[in-house]
């Protein structure tokens, strides 16, 4: 196993950049989650770190070695496609042994490192089945174990639970945590999915329009998102803006909104412009009865042990997880304001988050 | 109302009607075919008989003829023979002639397997890799060289017939295996780039990238992934190739006469004693009729099974 690094890494189709100037590194033994929504680049990274596209600019380290422009085949990592790509010509056994085949193991080593393989994953009963009678499940655990039996220096998965139901999903995120777990590889995994991302990765990419605009651990990226499109797109809700037309000021802790002075974390950073943006998660909002932003109750959503209540104001609609035990009805008056300070102000300019006493 | 059955299902009569046009169609088909299976057992009064003969004794005169140049000698030369040793000897005595030697008959169907079946080889490899290439490389002008491909189909082959037998005199190419593989091979090739590029377009590019992580170049995936499952498309092109290049009549009269000369030009020569032969023209077709036959057979398992179903969820 070893770490990946990419240093600049950039790749255009014609006039279309898939991937802008891109700096990572991955630990060894570490699971890496790339995610983003579809179109931004996370895929073309992920299949230029395995070869199977080649960077116009910039150089990937596997270990020690640059192998920006190696072919696949002599990178030695393993891939799991989202489609999973069995050969469907061969049964489970001949394709968890066609690629130590070609690296001139001896039988019996094969044979030793199939098994080896196939009852790590659960499916030693199935090794002599083929492909096309394998329930989803089942075909997932083969191209696992097809990455697994070469005990490559990393793993690298494309939406490998893309195709799998809901339900599904979930247990196979578990095999795969403990999997990881067990064998400690290097893996990187992309998706779009945040749920997904959330419970799987120890670090975490988020990339949009072919930049990597954060990359940290989960409950940093949920808590302290350094763009606003890190905090729309991470949480489910996302976060709630509330566009403030006046600038911030170096140690300004209250912000004037609508006439009501609300408390802020110290600010250490001076925003460029006058429209920026002020953002708060739905958990950190909570409805009260003064002092607050007006507004009118639009939607409530039950989430059995949470509800989450959607208000019109003038500034959009805000999104707020509540108790259970409140009761609001459509199209009641409320207010609503922040309960903690974990609030974020977003440079109208840049996107990026200011520098305060809570986002240092 | 009958509700016994899925409503999809056809009902009993329309599948009775559906049987017997299959039934009536078949039978018509077969007529001619089975009338020159029943030649080719005839004797040779038999054959030109009138009205046509349907029950006979069977004779296996025709496929000896076939086999076999004959002469025809006096009662008295016949009798002053030693006894005949072999029973198609004594059936050529029979008819007072004697057997000179092999006709020519089984170098042409051999000339006629080399040619077709090498022929068929080239065009479905050639055609593969080219299908291949125009399936998952940017080719330059690649709609255009498809296009061009296909237009080669576009005349008949004999009508550059002329400028073919002046340029293969020149090459030295007329009356050879070589020259008669190429020819067949170039006409095929469009068909063959054509189907199996459908064919290839419809394998995920997933495999062999899967194959190439696997530690393997791109032409060790397109042996050991792409061609397997290819496999269809491979059967049903070769089946075209080779029914087109066994068949294949103009440019074989035209291009060859000796060496390398096929079967379909020669069996319409089998000339008898006053008149055709048609005991051994029956057996010289219905022998001739085999090879595409086994081949098919032989091919039909790979049509009907589509490997690539269920491999990946699209």
């Amino acid at each position: 196993m070893s770490k990946i690094k990419i240093v600049n890494l950039q790749k255009s189709f014609g006039d279309f950049t898939a991937v802008k100037n891109s700096n990572l590194t991955i630990n060894d033994k570490e699971f890496f989650v790339l995610l983003g929504p579809s179109g931004c680049g996370k895929t073309t990274t992920l299949r230029m770190i395995a070869g199977l596209e080649l960077p116009t600019s910039g150089e990937i380290y596997l270990g020690e070695e640059e192998v920006g422009m190696l072919r696949a085949s002599e990178r030695d990592i393993a891939f799991v496609f989202q489609l999973f790509a069995l050969y469907p010509h061969m049964n489970v056994k001949n394709n968890l042994s066609f690629p130590l085949k070609m690296q001139g193991y001896s039988r019996s080593e094969i044979k030793t490192r199939v098994e080896e393989a196939a009852k790590l994953l659960r499916i030693d009963h199935i090794l002599n089945s083929n492909i096309s009678s394998l329930s989803g499940g089942d075909r997932q655990r083969v191209a696992l174990g097809r990455a697994l039996v070469r005990r490559p220096k990393a793993f690298l998965m494309d939406e490998p639970l893309g195709t799998l139901d809901a339900e599904f999903r979930e247990l196979m995120c578990l095999e795969l945590k403990k999997l990881h777990i067990d064998i400690g590889a290097t893996t990187v995994y992309v998706t779009h999915d945040q749920l997904e991302a959330m419970s799987l990765a120890d670090r975490i990419a988020v990339m949009d329009g072919g930049e990597i605009l954060q990359a940290d651990e989960p409950s940093v990226i949920y808590n302290k998102p350094a763009t606003k499109f890190v905090a729309s797109f991470i949480g489910s809700p996302g976060m709630n803006f509330i566009n403030i037309d006046q600038g911030i000021s170096n140690e300004q802790s209250t912000l004037n909104i609508e006439g009501t002075d609300f408390n802020i974390p110290k600010q250490y950073e001076i925003s460029k412009g006058k429209k920026n943006s002020f953002g708060i998660r739905p958990e950190n909002l909570s409805l009260t009865n003064e002092g607050g932003l007006k507004g009118s109750v639009f939607g409530v959503e039950y989430l059995g042990s949470r509800k989450i209540v959607t208000i019109k104001t003038n500034f959009g609609e805000l999104k707020v997880k509540t108790d259970i035990s409140t009761s609001v009805k459509i199209n009641e008056n409320v207010q609503v304001k922040p309960s903690n300070d974990n609030i974020i102000i977003f440079d109208g300019e840049t996107d990026k988050s200011l520098k305060s006493e809570f986002m240092n | 109302m009958d509700t016994s059955r899925s409503y999809l299902e056809p009902s009993s009569f329309s599948k009775k009607l559906a049987a017997t046009i299959i039934i009536v169609y078949t039978v018509i088909t077969l007529i001619p075919i089975s009338w020159m299976v029943m030649t080719s057992f005839k004797n040779v009064n038999s054959a030109i008989s009138y009205p046509p003969e349907v029950l006979f004794e069977p004779s296996l005169e025709g496929y000896v003829n076939l086999f076999t140049n004959r002469s025809r000698q006096s009662q008295e030369y016949l009798d002053s023979l030693p006894a005949p040793e072999t029973w198609y000897e004594e059936l050529v005595r029979s008819r007072e002639m004697v057997i000179t030697g092999p006709s020519k008959f089984l170098g042409r169907y051999s000339n006629s397997m080399i040619i077709g079946f090498g022929s068929t080889f080239a065009s479905v490899f050639l055609g593969a890799l080219a299908a291949y290439a125009f399936s998952r490389f940017r080719v330059p002008l690649k709609d255009d060289l498809l296009f061009f491909i296909l237009s080669t189909r576009m005349f008949p082959p004999i009508a550059v017939a002329v400028p073919i037998f002046i340029m293969y005199r020149k090459l030295g190419l007329g009356d050879t295996h070589l020259g008669m593989i190429i020819l067949y091979t170039v006409v095929n090739l469009s068909l063959a780039v054509w189907l199996l590029k459908g064919f290839m377009d419809e394998i995920p590019k997933e495999y062999e990238e899967a194959a190439m992580i696997d530690g393997y170049s791109r032409l060790q995936a397109f042996f050991k992934v792409v061609l397997p499952q290819a496999m269809t498309g491979i059967a049903a092109t070769a089946i075209f190739c080779m029914i087109f290049s066994w068949n294949e009549y103009a440019f074989a009269v035209l291009l060859t006469q000796f060496n390398a000369q096929t079967a379909p030009p020669f069996i319409p020569t089998i000339i008898g004693e006053g008149g055709l032969d048609w005991p051994a023209i029956g057996a010289g077709t219905t022998l001739f009729l085999l090879p595409v036959m086994i081949f098919t057979i032989i091919l039909r398992k790979h049509l009907l099974r589509g490997i690539t179903f269920g491999a990946v969820r699209k």
